[in-house]
């Protein structure tokens, strides 16, 4: 890739677009290392796993509800209890990746505010309470 | 002595490889799914096909997450509900990847995305708790309905490298969605803003309910919304539409993640199989012809979308 463009046209961007950028890279790529390490280590039998390998295809084809309730797989944030376990130890991967937004939206909304610029640092932080709700695990549903 | 073929020969034949060997691991799935295999088969052959579907993807303009919720939820065994929440994660993955790049090139908008981010993450999370409350037979069919639908949207929709806005609305104007970028094409600069921003947020409110709901990401819906309603650049509009996209996909996956509707050993498999297929994509961008693997991807989408449908209607089982 030529980075040359780009660094001319990064110096045109605001410095809350190349800090959001920046905060983003770094969750992004932690988030996915976490996600192949964790695989590795579950695929590898390091960790031994809540539902073992061989009873997955007899499992991955029943609705999800069917599924938790047959491998007593927690919901919410209750795998977090069980992340030595090699199959739920990858969800840490997988929230890192679903939660690596949050520490740019929260950089670039103490930056709007710094600039007064109350618009767009109340979207910002409203954009964090939704995702922080669905994070949460209040929200309930189900076949 | 041999006659040797022409580029445009090999194009040809090298975009319908692609096509075959992205049908083949989904069609070898189907065909043995009721028999007694090894686990591993399944995770493999989906590497396999994610890898695939990566490659073809990059050069047909549209985000991975749109074929791979409709081929992996009619060709192989895994309920939907996870094909979905693999299917999210898809595309938050490659969304993930390919933002910090486009916000340091201009090529997406902080300011023009993080309003109808807003709107849309707020719904995806209600398509997200609709679709996993639904039957799945419904959401098969719905599934199959949207994407018959982006096949139609792709043989028709037009596009506007530059389109014509001569004065920002309000609201636009007030949150300043405006900005400038450099077109690495023509090396020029250019300055550009939004109007119909109130039309565009509930576009993106009920494109976030999509999202959600099926898992299949959402670019094919942002862009032309953000290009051809509000008059963002081409360009502008899809590095954009990666952006929300990412803030859209993780509100979503969080209510699959939460409902235990992400199974590694399918998303796993799937996030790397694209995103390795996605790299090998983008550098084969100058020897494939996009316009024959757009085809060839819409041939595709045609058939994943039937099938969605008939395995919905019970038809196809």
């Amino acid at each position: 890739m030529n980075r040359a463009p780009i660094a001319e046209a990064g110096a045109a961007q605001s410095g809350a677009q190349l800090l959001y950028a920046v905060l983003l890279d770094w969750g992004a790529r932690i988030g996915l290392l976490m996600l192949v390490l964790g695989f590795a280590l579950y695929l590898l039998g390091v960790l031994v796993p809540l539902v073992p390998l061989e009873q997955m295809p007899g499992l991955w084809s029943q609705p999800s509800g069917s599924y938790l309730t047959q491998t007593g797989t927690p919901t919410g944030w209750g795998w977090l209890a069980l992340v030595h376990k090699g199959d739920l130890l990858n969800l840490v991967g997988v929230a890192l990746l679903a939660g690596c937004s949050l520490p740019p939206l929260l950089g670039v909304a103490g930056l709007y505010l710094r600039q007064r610029d109350w618009p767009m640092a109340a979207i910002c932080m409203l954009i964090v309470a939704v995702i922080a709700l669905a994070a949460s695990g209040a929200l309930t549903a189900g076949h | 002595m041999t006659r040797r073929p022409s580029p445009s020969r090999c194009r040809h034949l090298a975009a319908l490889s692609c096509g075959l060997a992205l049908a083949l691991p989904a069609q070898a799935a189907s065909a043995i799914a009721s028999s007694a295999v090894a686990w591993w088969v399944w995770p493999l052959a989906l590497f396999v096909t994610c890898f695939l579907i990566g490659i073809v993807a990059v050069p047909a303009g549209i985000g991975g997450g749109t074929l791979f919720v409709p081929l992996i939820g009619g060709f192989f065994p895994f309920h939907l509900d996870f094909v979905r929440g693999a299917g999210l994660l898809v595309a938050l993955a490659s969304a993930l990847a390919a933002a910090p790049v486009l916000l340091r090139g201009g090529l997406a908008s902080l300011r023009l995305a993080l309003p109808l981010a807003l709107l849309a993450s707020a719904s995806s999370i209600g398509g997200a708790l609709l679709g996993l409350a639904l039957p799945a037979a419904a959401v098969q069919t719905a599934l199959g309905l949207i994407v018959l639908g982006i096949v139609v949207l792709m043989l028709s929709s037009k596009k506007s490298e530059f389109p014509q806005v001569d004065r920002p609305d309000r609201l636009s104007a007030a949150l300043r969605m405006n900005g400038v970028f450099i077109d690495g094409a023509s090396g020029r600069q250019v300055d550009w803003h939004v109007h119909r921003t109130p039309l565009g947020l509930v576009l993106f409110l009920m494109i976030g309910v999509l999202a959600g709901m099926f898992g299949i990401g959402a670019g094919w819906a942002n862009v032309p919304a953000l290009n051809l309603l509000m008059g963002a650049p081409l360009k502008v509009s899809a590095g954009t539409s990666g952006l929300v996209l990412s803030l859209v996909d993780s509100s979503a996956a969080w209510v699959y993640i939460n409902r235990g509707a992400v199974l590694p050993m399918i998303a796993v498999p799937s996030i790397v199989g694209m995103m390795l297929g996605a790299r090998i994509g983008a550098r084969l961008l100058g020897v494939l012809k996009g316009s024959v693997i757009r085809k060839m991807v819409i041939a595709l989408l045609l058939f994943a979308g039937v099938r969605a449908l008939l395995k919905g209607t019970g038809l196809w089982l």
